[in-house]
C-alpha cells in the first residue's frame, strides 16, 4: 500500500478542504517566520546555499541502496539538511524541495502542498532538530554523538512525519484509521532505518572531509528554542494522537463526519440559491444537462481554437 | 583466458532519439594499449559505458569473452576495471582505504585477501601509506591515481580510463604516463592527450560523430595530417 | 523515485503556450481548488472537468497522450484510498470472507474511491499541462506575482538552475559505484556486502554530494558577490499584462464560477 518514500507525498484530492487549509495556515506562518529568521542568522550567503543544497537534497534522493529483493532505500534529507544548515534554513530549503516537487514533478498536488510541507519541510526539521540538539547535550559533542543524533533525528522525524500524514488522511475521511495508522507507522519505521544509515554514511564522510561543516547546525541560531519547543511539542501530540486514533477509531472518524456534517451543514444554504435559480426544476437533472451544454460548448470551441492556430501556422509557413 | 574487447556493430541511441553510436565495430586483443581519441561529442564517453553494461545498446559487447547483459554485469564489473574522468566522482568513501577497498568488500572477499588487494593496488600506483588519508584533501595528481588504484584492487582484466591526464599539472602528468606504461593490463584510454596518446599507446582509433573513421597505428595515424584535421584533432609537435 | 530530470518545458505557440505565465498559473490553481470541491458522485461534473482538461491539452499541442502517460506514473499513490471501499458504511455491492472475516464492497465506498482518484487524476494533468507549456523561469515570475516571497522565489531559481547539475553528478556518482561492483570468481562469496555497508555507502555519495554542493556554493557567492550583491534580491517590475490575457483570465475564471455553481446543485 504506502510502501515508498512517495507516500509521505499526498496528491490533490485526499485532502478535505479544512484540513488543507489549516495545514496551509499553519506552513504558510512558520516558513513567513524561518524566512524572516535565516536573514539574520546566514546573512548574505543565505541565497546560494539555500539554493545549492535544496538542490543537493533533490538529486540526492536519487542516491539509493538496495535492501532486498528488488526494494531499495533513499535519503530523504530532511534530517541532514538541519543538521548541516541549522532549523530555519533547513526549513526553507525543505520547502523549497517539496514545492518544486510538486510543481514541476506532480510528487504531491499543488492544493494540499500546504500540509506536505507541513509534514516534510515543518514535522521533519522541527523533529530532526530537537532530537539532534538533546542527543549532543547528552552526549556531549563528540562524533559518536553526532552519529548517533543523526541517526535518531533522521529515524523519528520521518516516523513523525509518516504518523502525521496519516492523522490527516484520517481526518479528512480518505483512509481508515485502522488501516492508515499502523500501515504508515510500521512502513515508515523499517524506511526510517534506512534513512538513520544513509545519514549516519554522510555524517562520517563530512566528518572525515569537512567536519567545519557538520559544526554549522550546531551552533544555536536565534529563536532555535522555539524550534526545538515546537519539535518536542508536534512529535508528542501526533505520537499520542496516532495510536489512539487507530486503537478508538470511532473518536477520529467522528471528527471527520463532523467534517462531513460541515459539508452537510452548507447544504441548507446551498438549497435557497438552486430554488432561486431553477425554481421547480430538479436540480441534478439541471445541472447534469448545464453540464453536457458546457462540456459541448467547450469542445467546440478548441476545436474552432485548433483549427485557427493551424491556420495560422500554415499562414506562416510552418 | 581472453583479455580482450570484442564489439560487434554498435548502436547506441539517446532516448530523445539522438543517434550516439553507429555500427562500430572494434577488437582489441589481450594486452593491447589502445588510444580512443575524436572530437567533443564524439561519442567516446557513451562507447566507454557500454563496455561494463552501463549503457545497453543495439549490437554485440564482449569483454574476456563474456557476453555483456543483465545477467553477466556482476561478473564483467569484476573484469572490467573503468576509472572516470572526475576523481571527485568516484571516490565517496571517507578515507582511501576505504574506497579502495569497495571493489573487494562488494565481492565478499575474506578480509586478509582485502587488506592485501589494498596493498598492492596503492602500491602499483605508488600511493603506498596514503592509506589512511583523506581522499578529499589530496591533489588533483593524488586524487587521480587513487581512483586508478580503487579499480585496480578489483584485479581486473581489461583497464578503461576517460580523460586520465585532464587537469593535470606536468609532472603529475609525467608520473601518471609513467605508471600506466608500467601495468601489464589491456588497455582502452579516451582522451585529447596527444603526445600522451604518441607516448604509450601503439594503436589508435578515431571516433567521430558516432562512427570509427579511423583504426590503425598510431604513428601512420599521426602522419595524416588532414585525417586528423577533418575530425578536429592535431598532431603533437 | 523517478529520474524525470529532464526539463519538462516543451516548446509550442499554441494559445496556451502564448498565454502569460501568471494567468496560468492562477487558473491552474482554481481549476485544482474548483476540482477538490467537487461533491463525492457528481459525475456529470467530474466528467466536464476531464473534458476541460483534456480539451486544453489538445489545444496545447503537447500531445494528450504524453500527459495521460506522465499523469499515470504519478497515480499509483491512490491505492492508499483503496481500503475506502471497504470501510464505508453502506448499501453492499459485493462480499467475500477472508478467513473469519467477512469483507464487504459498499456502493458509497466505491463511489467515494473513484471520486478520489479521478479528482487526482485530474488535477495531475492541469499541474503538467502547466509546466509543459510554461517555461519555468516564467513561472517563478508568475509566483512573485501572486506574492511567493521574494527570497523563497530566489531559492526557487538557484535550486532550478543547479538540479540539473547535481543530478548529472549523482548520476555519476552511482555509475562509478555501479562500476566497482562486481561478481568474484571465487565460488560460495556472499556478494554485495552488509545492509548496513550499502546504506553507509549511499550515505558517503550523499556526503560526497552535499560537500561539494557546498563548496560550490561559496564560489557561487564569490561570483555573486564580484557582481554586486549585497544581499537584497532585486528584480525587475512586473510586466504589464496584454488584453490577450485579461480575456483569457475572465473566461476561464468564469468557467470554473459555472463549474463551481454546478456542483452546489448537484451538492445539494
Amino acid at each position: 500500500m504506502l510502501l515508498s518514500v512517495e507516500a509521505l507525498h499526498i496528491p490533490d484530492g485526499f485532502l478535505s478542504l479544512p484540513v488543507s487549509l489549516i495545514a496551509w495556515v499553519i506552513s504558510i506562518t512558520l516558513v513567513g517566520y524561518a524566512l524572516r529568521r535565516v536573514g539574520q542568522d546566514l546573512g548574505e550567503r543565505q541565497v546560494p546555499m539555500m539554493g545549492v543544497l535544496a538542490a543537493a537534497i533533490f538529486a540526492g534522493q536519487m542516491l539509493n541502496f538496495a535492501v532486498a529483493g528488488g526494494t531499495s532505500g533513499h535519503l530523504i534529507g530532511a534530517a541532514l539538511a538541519t543538521i548541516l544548515m541549522g532549523p530555519w534554513a533547513a526549513i526553507l530549503i525543505m520547502t523549497s524541495v517539496v514545492s518544486i516537487q510538486a510543481l514541476i514533478f506532480q510528487d504531491g498536488g499543488l492544493l494540499v502542498l500546504g500540509a506536505n510541507i507541513f509534514n516534510m519541510a515543518i514535522v521533519g526539521v522541527a523533529v530532526s532538530y530537537m532530537v539532534y540538539q538533546t542527543i549532543l547535550k547528552i552526549t556531549g559533542n563528540t562524533r559518536k554523538g553526532v552519529l548517533i543524533g543523526g541517526f535518531s533525528a533522521a529515524w523519528l522525524s520521518l516516523e513523525i512525519a509518516a504518523l502525521s500524514v496519516a492523522l490527516q488522511l484520517v481526518l479528512s475521511g480518505t483512509s481508515p484509521a485502522r488501516l492508515a495508522i499502523p500501515a504508515m507507522a510500521s512502513v515508515h519505521a523499517l524506511i526510517g532505518i534506512g534513512e538513520g544509515l544513509i545519514t549516519v554514511g554522510a555524517l562520517t564522510f563530512l566528518l572525515s572531509t569537512r567536519p567545519d561543516l557538520v559544526r554549522l547546525g550546531k551552533t544555536n541560531p536565534a529563536g532555535s528554542r522555539i524550534v526545538w519547543v515546537l519539535g518536542f511539542l508536534l512529535a508528542a501530540a501526533i505520537a499520542i494522537a496516532a495510536p489512539l486514533a487507530s486503537t478508538r477509531p470511532d473518536g477520529l472518524e467522528w471528527v471527520a463526519m463532523q467534517g462531513g456534517f460541515i459539508d452537510q451543514a452548507k447544504a441548507p444554504l446551498f438549497q435557497i440559491i438552486p430554488d432561486y435559480l431553477f425554481p421547480g426544476v430538479a436540480n441534478e437533472a439541471a445541472a447534469t444537462i448545464a453540464a453536457g451544454l458546457l462540456g459541448l460548448v467547450i469542445v467546440f470551441g478548441v476545436g474552432v481554437g485548433v483549427a485557427y492556430s493551424r491556420r495560422n501556422r500554415q499562414a506562416s509557413g510552418r | 583466458m581472453h583479455h580482450s574487447i570484442e564489439i560487434e556493430q554498435l548502436t547506441y541511441s539517446y532516448p530523445d532519439g539522438h543517434t550516439a553510436l553507429s555500427e562500430i565495430s572494434l577488437l582489441i586483443q589481450p594486452g593491447e594499449k589502445v588510444a580512443l581519441v575524436g572530437p567533443n561529442g564524439a561519442g567516446k564517453s557513451t562507447l566507454i559505458l557500454h563496455l561494463n553494461g552501463i549503457l545497453t545498446g543495439i549490437g554485440s559487447v564482449r569483454v574476456c569473452g563474456l557476453e555483456v547483459s543483465k545477467e553477466t554485469l556482476g561478473r564483467v564489473r569484476a573484469m572490467v576495471g573503468m576509472v572516470f574522468q572526475s576523481p571527485d566522482d568516484q571516490l565517496f568513501s571517507p578515507r582511501v582505504f576505504d574506497d579502495v577497498a569497495y571493489g573487494p568488500l562488494y565481492q565478499g572477499l575474506p578480509v586478509e585477501m582485502i587488506q592485501e588487494r589494498v596493498e598492492k593496488s596503492l602500491a602499483a600506483v605508488a600511493m603506498s601509506g596514503y592509506a589512511q588519508r583523506v581522499s578529499h584533501h589530496l591533489s588533483t595528481g593524488e586524487k587521480k591515481r587513487i581512483a586508478i588504484a580503487t579499480v585496480l584492487s578489483m584485479e581486473p582484466e581489461v583497464l578503461i580510463l576517460d580523460e586520465p591526464t585532464a587537469g593535470l599539472d606536468p609532472r603529475a602528468r609525467r608520473s601518471l604516463i609513467n605508471l600506466l606504461r608500467d601495468l601489464p593490463l589491456t588497455m582502452l584510454v579516451s582522451t585529447h592527450d596527444m603526445p600522451f596518446v604518441e607516448d604509450l599507446f601503439p594503436r589508435m582509433v578515431i571516433l567521430d560523430e558516432g562512427r570509427l573513421v579511423a583504426d590503425g597505428q598510431t604513428s601512420d595515424l599521426m602522419e595524416n595530417t588532414q585525417l586528423l584535421a577533418a575530425h578536429g584533432l592535431e598532431r603533437p609537435n | 523515485m523517478h529520474i524525470h530530470f529532464l526539463d519538462p518545458y516543451q516548446v509550442g505557440i499554441s494559445p496556451i503556450h502564448r498565454t502569460d505565465a501568471r494567468v496560468k498559473l492562477v487558473l491552474a490553481l482554481a481549476f485544482i481548488f474548483t476540482t477538490a470541491l467537487v461533491p463525492v458522485g457528481a459525475w456529470p461534473i467530474l466528467i466536464l472537468l476531464l473534458v476541460i482538461i483534456v480539451s486544453m491539452e489538445v489545444l496545447s499541442g503537447v500531445g494528450v497522450g504524453y500527459i495521460l502517460k506522465r499523469a499515470l506514473l504519478a497515480l499509483p499513490i491512490i491505492l492508499a484510498a483503496f481500503p475506502l471501499i471497504f470501510t464505508i458504511p453502506g448499501m453492499s455491492l459485493f462480499s467475500f470472507s477472508l478467513g473469519a472475516w467477512e469483507i464487504s464492497a459498499s456502493i458509497a465506498g466505491v463511489e467515494r474511491f473513484i471520486s478520489i482518484a479521478m479528482k487526482s487524476w485530474i488535477s495531475i494533468q492541469m499541474a503538467i499541462l502547466l509546466t509543459t507549456t510554461t517555461p519555468f523561469p516564467d513561472i517563478l515570475v508568475a509566483m512573485r506575482a501572486v506574492r511567493v516571497p521574494r527570497l523563497l522565489v530566489a531559492i526557487f531559481g538557484l535550486m532550478w538552475r543547479y538540479l540539473f547539475v547535481f543530478a548529472d553528478e549523482a548520476v555519476r556518482l552511482l555509475r562509478a559505484r555501479a562500476a566497482r561492483s562486481g561478481v568474484s570468481d571465487i565460488a560460495g562469496l556472499r556478494t554485495g556486502g552488509s545492509l548496513v555497508w550499502r546504506a553507509q555507502t549511499a550515505g558517503g555519495l550523499a556526503g560526497n554530494l552535499f560537500m561539494r554542493s557546498l563548496e560550490r556554493s561559496e564560489r557561487i557567492y564569490v561570483a555573486m558577490l564580484a557582481r554586486g550583491y549585497d544581499g537584497e534580491i532585486r528584480t525587475l517590475p512586473q510586466a504589464e499584462m496584454e488584453t490577450y490575457n485579461w480575456i483569457v483570465l475572465g473566461f476561464g475564471g468564469g468557467i470554473m464560477g459555472l463549474v463551481l455553481i454546478l456542483s452546489l446543485l448537484m451538492g445539494a
